[in-house]
């Protein structure tokens, strides 16, 4: 892996109880931009899904209204996830200390850290979490598009976007749902660095060895 | 279009039991629609419009009889030409009036995701309940005859409501009242089931129209309007009648197994990373010994 595109942040200090940049202010707005637009197509999607959840339309203000926003807070997650990939496409390729990982995930299954082998600025099951993602987006967006206009199009085009939707749909709550407990409950700091930015160096050093010692010991220029 | 006197049976996007469920009037109201006898004058369009408030929309010229290519928001009632070819190379205009059907077993119901947008009611009237309605067009899919459509400025759908207003107040539709040919005709299901069979015998034994047959699709359960045909055997050659109409199996997949293959895979997911947590907790963060000390 090359060093030159591994870090979007440049701010570090490395020394022992300092703190390290994980996220740009602009990454962290991108992704919470991307959060409030998917839950709330979580939210009316869910309504729409089953007769036993239509009630969540009723929190954001009713029916006719969740069915209105729906298409249009879609664009709004598509625009945000396009510009996540902007930023992340780079760091999201699958390299060699990936496949090294993925062999060992049982261990990271069972906070067994050390025996991991390290990994980079984002780890192999994170770079899954955002591929699904994107693949995600790009199936909803053109079957969501055909739902929105559905008595224009043949019907077989509905029947099929229907079945995609659903699909990826579900395929992204299964995402969301490891991804928000990894992010709040099983990886703590992590939650913060979303939020705030910054990691500990030691948090760094746990969890992305190999980022850390690039943004750490890497100056500019020295590879 | 409430309408208090008729008992629910059916309710769309409904959770849990429905009060009426199963329930029957002794009748179901039916219409039967004798295509034989259908001049094509488009009275019954003129009628359905004027009872329910609509006024006439631009129509289309394509050469044919045809006003409109198919039913509208509020064009609830058509009349479909089709200048069909026989074997033997003469000419012959089919008119079929095209409208809701009023399916035993709607698709438009079991795709509608809105709690009581759309309803059966005891006497067998499938009708749309605008004020629920969330104008999704999810209905759109499930119907097999194209026949729910969406108005764009108040983001409802709208169809035939086979007149539930006059029914319920014991009147006949409005478009069977306006036809002057008598090939419109409403009562029971069984006393229509019965007249039509009685009119295709007759086509069959008295004119020499050997494939005259009566147009009640079971794949939809029956319907709620009945069509007596010249040919039974080809009702596509009448603007479009499906042969053999049913539900989408994506619509019934989506709207059965579906929900809950779905429903148990998210709980799945919740409860796993639960389980999780409890057997494994939190990942430690591993404090170095010493600066730069190798391997933490």
């Amino acid at each position: 892996m090359s060093a030159s595109h591994v870090v979007s942040s440049t701010r570090t200090t490395g020394e022992p109880g300092g703190n390290v940049l994980r996220y740009t202010l602009i990454e962290r707005v991108h992704h919470w931009l991307g959060f409030f637009f998917y839950l709330y197509c979580l939210i009316t999607g869910l309504a729409f899904w089953s007769p036993y959840m239509f009630w969540l339309a009723a929190l954001v203000g009713g029916g006719p209204t969740a069915r209105f926003w729906h298409p249009w807070f879609g664009l709004g997650f598509t625009a945000s996830m396009l510009w996540m990939y902007r930023m992340w496409w780079r760091d999201m390729q699958t390299t060699e200390a990936d496949l090294r990982w993925r062999k060992a995930i049982k261990h990271y299954i069972e906070n067994d850290d050390q025996n991991l082998p390290p990994e980079g600025r984002f780890n192999y099951g994170q770079k899954l979490y955002f591929w699904v993602m994107i693949y995600g987006v790009i199936l909803l967006l053109i079957s969501g598009t055909g739902l929105w206009f559905v008595e224009s199009i043949p019907e077989w085009l509905r029947l099929l976007s229907v079945t995609v939707h659903v699909t990826a749909a579900l395929a992204t709550i299964g995402g969301l749902i490891i991804h928000v407990y990894m992010g709040t409950a099983m990886v703590r700091g992590g939650f913060s660095s979303i939020v705030r930015g910054e990691v500990t160096t030691a948090w760094a050093r746990t969890h992305h060895r190999l980022w850390y010692e690039q943004v750490t010991k890497s100056a500019p220029g020295k590879k | 279009m409430t309408q208090t006197a008729l008992q629910i049976r059916r309710i769309s996007g409904h959770p849990g039991p429905v009060p009426g469920e199963g329930v029957e009037r002794a009748e179901q109201v039916c219409k039967l629609v004798d295509t034989t006898t259908c001049i094509g004058c488009k009275a019954c369009e003129v009628a359905c419009l004027e009872w329910n408030g609509y006024t006439f929309t631009e129509t289309t010229f394509d050469n044919s009889y045809q006003t409109m290519p198919e039913t509208a928001w509020n064009y609830w009632n058509l009349i479909k030409f089709n200048e069909h070819e026989r074997e033997d190379g003469t000419m012959m205009l089919l008119m079929r009036k095209d409208q809701c059907m009023h399916c035993a077993d709607p698709g438009c119901l079991a795709a509608c995701p809105a709690d009581g947008a759309i309803v059966q009611y005891a006497n067998g009237i499938v009708d749309f309940q605008q004020e629920h309605c969330i104008g999704c067009g999810y209905c759109v899919s499930g119907c097999p005859f194209n026949i729910p459509k969406f108005n764009s400025a108040t983001k409802k759908m709208f169809k035939c409501t086979l007149c539930s207003d006059r029914v319920s107040e014991g009147l006949e539709p409005a478009c069977i009242k306006s036809c002057p040919t008598g090939c419109l005709h409403f009562g029971t299901k069984d006393d229509m089931k019965d007249l039509a069979e009685r009119r295709a015998t007759q086509l069959r034994e008295n004119y020499g129209i050997s494939t005259a047959g009566v147009y009640d699709p079971p794949g939809v359960g029956g319907t709620g309007v009945i069509y007596v045909l010249h040919d039974v055997n080809n009702p596509e050659a009448y603007g479009g009648l499906p042969k053999d109409p049913h539900i989408p199996w994506v619509v019934k997949f989506w709207k059965g197994p579906a929900k809950w293959i779905g429903n148990f895979a998210m709980l799945f997911g919740v409860v796993g990373v639960t389980l999780h947590y409890l057997r494994y907790g939190p990942k430690e963060v591993h404090e170095p010994k010493k600066e730069n000390g190798g391997q933490p």
